[in-house]
């Protein structure tokens, strides 16, 4: 899902419950969201385990 | 002029008690009389229980006239966030949310200050549900900074850093998710430690993230810190000084100066500035280093935050929205649009941070910062100008310490001069992965560069 239709979705659905004060939040998210998907570092963050990470069951 | 009894650190008041030239009851009652004197201005307590804490005071003094101090936190007035269970008690977590509990028994940390004697006078007020930084968002009104009460006394625990600023309590237990020990203390002028991620067991504590919670010490000392961490962790050494002995020529500091330090105040700057010249004056290696994803950590702290809050919300969120205050449920509810996706995304950057902070304290004693861009802000402020800058208060406040809450590492906040106005300006240092201990051994040689 792109950060608009997530977006779109998601002020549609806080109009809908009721909650049109979400909407500038809900747009401050998505552009953190950007900056999170559009990081440089997706590629160096790989799965291991940090030096404080529980040990797996 | 001689220092009132509540304003005393707890090295200097824990050998008193034990001579018996004070009595826990003297004691704890000069704390009660500053709370009836004080709570109405700084709306620093939910609870005070006055007569537990007087009991529990005659028992610490009777145990001690018999021969058996059990420590340094032996008859020593200690408050408690709201946040943390104690038997018989509400725990309200300032919100009306929880009206109606009643705790089946303590957290294991406040059984540990049980066991070490400390006495528990009462519990203290916070940003709601521990999820914000000015402590105002509050089912019993906002926290007032005892500096300034048009200030915020910082959050969340808020109320914990008012009432050892103002010698309601000794020390104060609080907890972190971003920030909320450290951000309160530098706020109010205090110490306040964030030990590593997992060290102190969070069971009896109503969690605001899962994965990012820690709780703490707030204190007037270092040491004082070092003495009440010591006591939650179950330790029974009787020991009052942190040994060995450091020395500021001995340290190896590094300031991670881009991200960290481009957006501050001109005065804390210039506080922070002269506390690192103090410190290399003193024969301190200071050095800066860069941690490569700093800009990301907003966006990471975000996506992981906001989802695990609302996940323990999301059944009163829906049975009963109208109890949390507007700001705390808006904010929650906005956790409930995370995508799943971008949650692991943000824990692989979480993962990466880690990394970078481990690298950046390669072959430094501690990486050494402001804890708050700002000062103590007004109450009801919204956004605040950092130089030229329009920022919001809350990401203001949050930019400085919520790293080490991604990372694990501990943290901890100690003062570093005031504003011309006289607000409080705090000094953070983050030491190596789960060595708590070593960073209050270079906390304490610190404080001692710095004056204290």
């Amino acid at each position: 899902m792109t950060v608009d239709a997530w977006l779109a979705a998601a002020v549609a659905d806080a109009e809908r419950r009721g909650l049109p004060d979400l909407a500038p939040l809900l747009e401050s998210i998505a552009r953190a969201t950007r900056a999170l998907r559009d990081a440089d570092w997706r590629d160096a963050a790989d799965d291991r385990p940090g030096p404080d990470a529980p040990a797996a069951p | 002029m001689t220092t009132p009894l509540p304003l005393l650190p707890l090295t200097a008041l824990a050998p008193m008690l034990r001579d018996g030239r004070v009595s826990s009851e003297t004691l704890t009652r000069a704390c009660l009389d500053r709370i009836a004197a004080d709570n109405g201005r700084l709306n620093a307590f939910t609870q005070v229980f006055e007569e537990q804490a007087l009991a529990q005071a005659g028992e610490a003094d009777r145990e001690i006239a018999h021969g058996r101090w059990r420590g340094p936190l032996h008859g020593v007035p200690v408050s408690l966030k709201d946040l943390l269970d104690v038997r018989g008690m509400p725990t309200t977590a300032a919100s009306r949310v929880r009206e109606g509990h009643r705790a089946g028994a303590d957290a294991p940390v406040v059984s540990r200050l049980r066991e070490a004697g400390a006495v528990l006078i009462g519990k203290c007020n916070l940003h709601e549900f521990a999820f914000g930084t000015t402590s105002e968002d509050s089912a019993f009104g906002p926290v007032h900074n005892p500096r300034d009460p048009s200030r915020s006394a910082g959050g969340s625990s808020g109320g914990s850093a008012a009432a050892v600023a103002a010698g309601m309590s000794i020390a104060s237990i609080g907890t972190d998710t971003g920030g909320s020990i450290r951000i309160p203390a530098a706020a109010c002028g205090t110490v306040g430690l964030k030990p590593a991620h997992g060290e102190l067991p969070l069971d009896g504590i109503v969690p605001l993230n899962r994965s990012l919670d820690h709780v703490g010490p707030l204190a007037r000392s270092v040491t004082d810190a070092w003495l009440v961490y010591r006591a939650m962790r179950g330790d029974r050494d009787a020991g009052l000084e942190l040994e060995p002995r450091p020395s500021p020529g001995a340290l190896r500091l590094a300031v991670p100066r881009p991200y960290f330090l481009d957006l501050i105040d001109d005065e804390v700057r210039q506080r922070f500035e002269e506390g690192l010249e103090r410190l290399r004056r003193a024969g301190a290696v200071v050095r800066d280093v860069a941690i490569p994803h700093a800009a990301d950590i907003g966006p990471i702290y975000l996506h992981i935050g906001l989802p695990e809050a609302a996940a323990y919300h999301a059944d009163t969120l829906d049975r009963m929205p109208e109890r949390y205050t507007p700001a705390v449920r808006l904010r929650l509810e906005l956790g409930r649009y995370i995508l799943a996706e971008d949650y692991v995304r943000a824990r692989d950057g979480q993962r990466l941070l880690r990394r970078e902070v481990d690298a950046a304290m390669d072959e430094v004693d501690a990486l050494v910062l402001p804890t708050l861009p700002i000062p103590a802000p007004p109450l009801g402020a919204q956004t605040v100008m950092v130089g030229a800058t329009k920022e919001p208060v809350r990401n203001a406040m949050l930019r400085l310490t919520q790293l080490f809450n991604l990372t694990g590492h501990p943290a901890i906040s100690l003062p570093c001069g005031t504003t011309r106005d006289g607000l409080p300006c705090g000094l953070q240092l983050a030491g190596p992965a789960r060595r708590t201990d070593a960073l209050l051994h270079v906390a304490r040689t610190v404080e001692m560069g710095l004056g204290g």
